[in-house]
């Protein structure tokens, strides 16, 4: 007895091959489709602000005049605040994934906070601005500084860092520790000498999307007070600043025609910056990437 | 093939402590993995300058038990012991016993080759670097030592800064005896060796095995009986977690006391 009788398969042959068709076809339509709105949103961008771009727009500031403007004080405050987000968030993000990795012994109360970073990294930005507007500006007196806004976005891209490099840390095989204990390092010794050099390539990605993330927010920034226009740079980080979304939220919301260019050209700046992050973590991650 | 060792300070400085050569004593150690009995009621003694084979079938306990030699075994959670294991007359599971000191005495090759990814050189500067020795020159010397002890110095003279994992698995493994050898151990446990390994490089591993006895004490897991006769000089028959017996490889292999080694040697299960 056959169970699969061939004359009955050859002839749904056909059907199974249009369905197959057809799915290939609405996979391509779905990426075609992100593909032109990208295309669309850079082409309207460029063809917008490109006219307005020169080095007077980066090195003017803010003005009431459009065809003054320039968008020197956000872009040297996006720097500061990158200056401070990037080192806070990394360091604490790669040292709770380090413990929870490598420390911390499997227990409900671990189970329980992994589950918990994890939802963390869904809380809408803006309840983070709450947090950081009661933490950092008033219960600390911080202000509307660049260190409170910092540590604000630091708190707000965490959760995704720590995700990130826990996934990196696991990845690392099993082996290269048994290795490293097996000939009496230590636990730190072979976190920082095998583990953190074969996750670096995994961390740094995530890292990069995360601060990608802290660089186009704008409403932890609004919720805490940050001002727009700003006519000086700041001296440290005591200082208050404005950034490159606040500076583009504030012209492209603006009555004058003129200043939906302004925007566009800040969105060109935006973009210029956020391309030369993801090159910079490319190119580490490609230095650092090896196989095991 | 010949392996120079290029002096034997080694393994004679660390055998003058105790006038005794017993390496380890195993007395009546348990080991459980949360609610599963692994090891039962082990009493070993292992000599030193001797090669001792630990056969059996898998989930036996021989790998467990070769782990808890140097206590690698304690990186899985959930495990507990109970009785003593005496290397050079001190306690392991003592409370003031470091791992990381005894893993110092105890070097450990483990059955898939696992080198860093890193270059020649720096997987066997590894131990020396860990421990403190930073002199460019001595670490040379350390690293051609231990490749010359691992048998792997003329084939990896000219890419020692080459990446580790670019030599074939055979290579690797031997690139990590010689790890092992870097930090200059007393006892060196290897848990399958040459399981992952091609007939060819296996041979390899035994011929160095026999060379290495001469300076160390050698522990070796196997699932390969005719290795097991071949390169030891004492074999012992685990089987659920027992030690069926624990003789001479030559007796085990001719005249096995217990029934149920006869039956496993002779291929009738395992």
């Amino acid at each position: 007895m056959r169970y699969i009788e061939h004359d009955a398969v050859v002839k749904r042959m056909n059907s199974r091959m249009v369905v197959n068709k057809v799915f290939k076809g609405f996979f391509i339509f779905a990426t075609s489709l992100a593909l032109l709105a990208l295309v669309i949103l850079l082409y309207r961008i460029v063809t917008q602000g490109a006219g307005h771009l020169s080095i007077d727009f980066l090195t003017n500031f803010a003005s009431r005049f459009p065809e003054k403007a320039g968008i020197k004080a956000a872009l040297i405050g996006s720097i500061w605040l990158m200056a401070v987000v990037a080192p806070t968030s990394i360091i604490l993000g790669v040292g709770s994934a380090v413990y929870l990795e490598e420390y911390a012994k499997k227990s409900r109360l671990t189970t329980f906070i992994q589950t918990n970073i994890a939802n963390l990294a869904g809380v809408p930005s803006v309840v983070f601005g709450l947090l950081g507007l009661t933490i950092f500006v008033r219960t600390l007196s911080l202000g509307n500084s660049i260190l409170a806004a910092g540590f604000t976005m630091s708190l707000l891209i965490l959760p995704v860092i720590i995700v990130a490099a826990q996934e990196a840390i696991r990845s690392v095989p099993k082996e290269l520790r048994d290795a490293s204990y097996g000939m009496g390092a230590t636990k730190w010794q072979t976190i920082v000498k095998i583990i953190l050099p074969a996750a670096i390539p995994g961390v740094l990605t995530g890292s990069i999307l995360a601060l990608s993330r802290a660089i186009g927010e704008t409403a932890p920034l609004i919720v805490i007070g940050i001002p727009v226009i700003i006519q000086f740079l700041p001296k440290g980080v005591m200082d208050t600043f404005t950034a490159l979304p606040m500076q583009i939220y504030d012209w492209s919301s603006r009555p004058q025609q003129e200043f939906q260019m302004v925007a566009a050209a800040g969105i060109i700046i935006l973009m210029a910056f956020l391309i030369i992050m993801n090159s910079i973590a490319v190119a580490i991650r490609n230095k650092y990437d090896k196989r095991y | 093939m010949t392996v120079s060792l290029m002096n034997n300070t080694v393994a004679n400085d660390q055998n003058t402590a105790a006038s005794s050569n017993i390496v380890y004593e195993t007395k009546q150690m348990n080991l459980w993995y949360g609610a599963n009995h692994a090891l039962k009621n082990i009493d070993m003694k292992i000599m030193e300058n001797e090669v001792t084979a630990i056969i059996g079938p898998s989930g036996c306990g021989k790998s467990t038990y070769i782990k808890t030699l140097n206590r690698m075994v304690e990186l899985v959670p959930s495990v507990k012991t109970s009785g003593e294991i005496l290397y050079r007359e001190r306690n392991i599971f003592d409370k003031d016993y470091r791992v990381e000191e005894l893993r110092t005495r105890v070097g450990m090759v483990f059955q898939k080759p696992n080198p860093f990814p890193k270059s020649i050189y720096d997987n066997i500067a590894y131990g020396p670097r860990i421990h403190g020795i930073k002199n460019k020159k001595i670490l040379d010397e350390i690293v051609e030592k231990s490749l010359r002890g691992a048998a792997i110095w003329d084939e990896v003279k000219d890419r020692l800064n080459e990446n580790a994992y670019g030599i074939s698995g055979g290579q690797q493994q031997r690139i990590c005896i010689a790890r092992a050898l870097a930090i200059e151990p007393d006892v060196i446990l290897m848990d399958e060796p040459t399981s992952a390994l091609d007939p060819i490089s296996t041979l390899k591993v035994e011929e160095l095995v026999q060379e290495l006895k001469k300076d160390y004490s050698i522990i070796i897991v196997t699932h390969n009986m005719q290795q097991a006769s071949r390169i030891s000089d004492k074999t012992a028959f685990f089987l659920n977690g027992e030690v069926v017996e624990f003789d001479k490889t030559d007796s085990i292999f001719s005249n096995p006391a217990d029934k149920r080694t006869e039956d496993y040697i002779s291929g009738r299960f395992g």
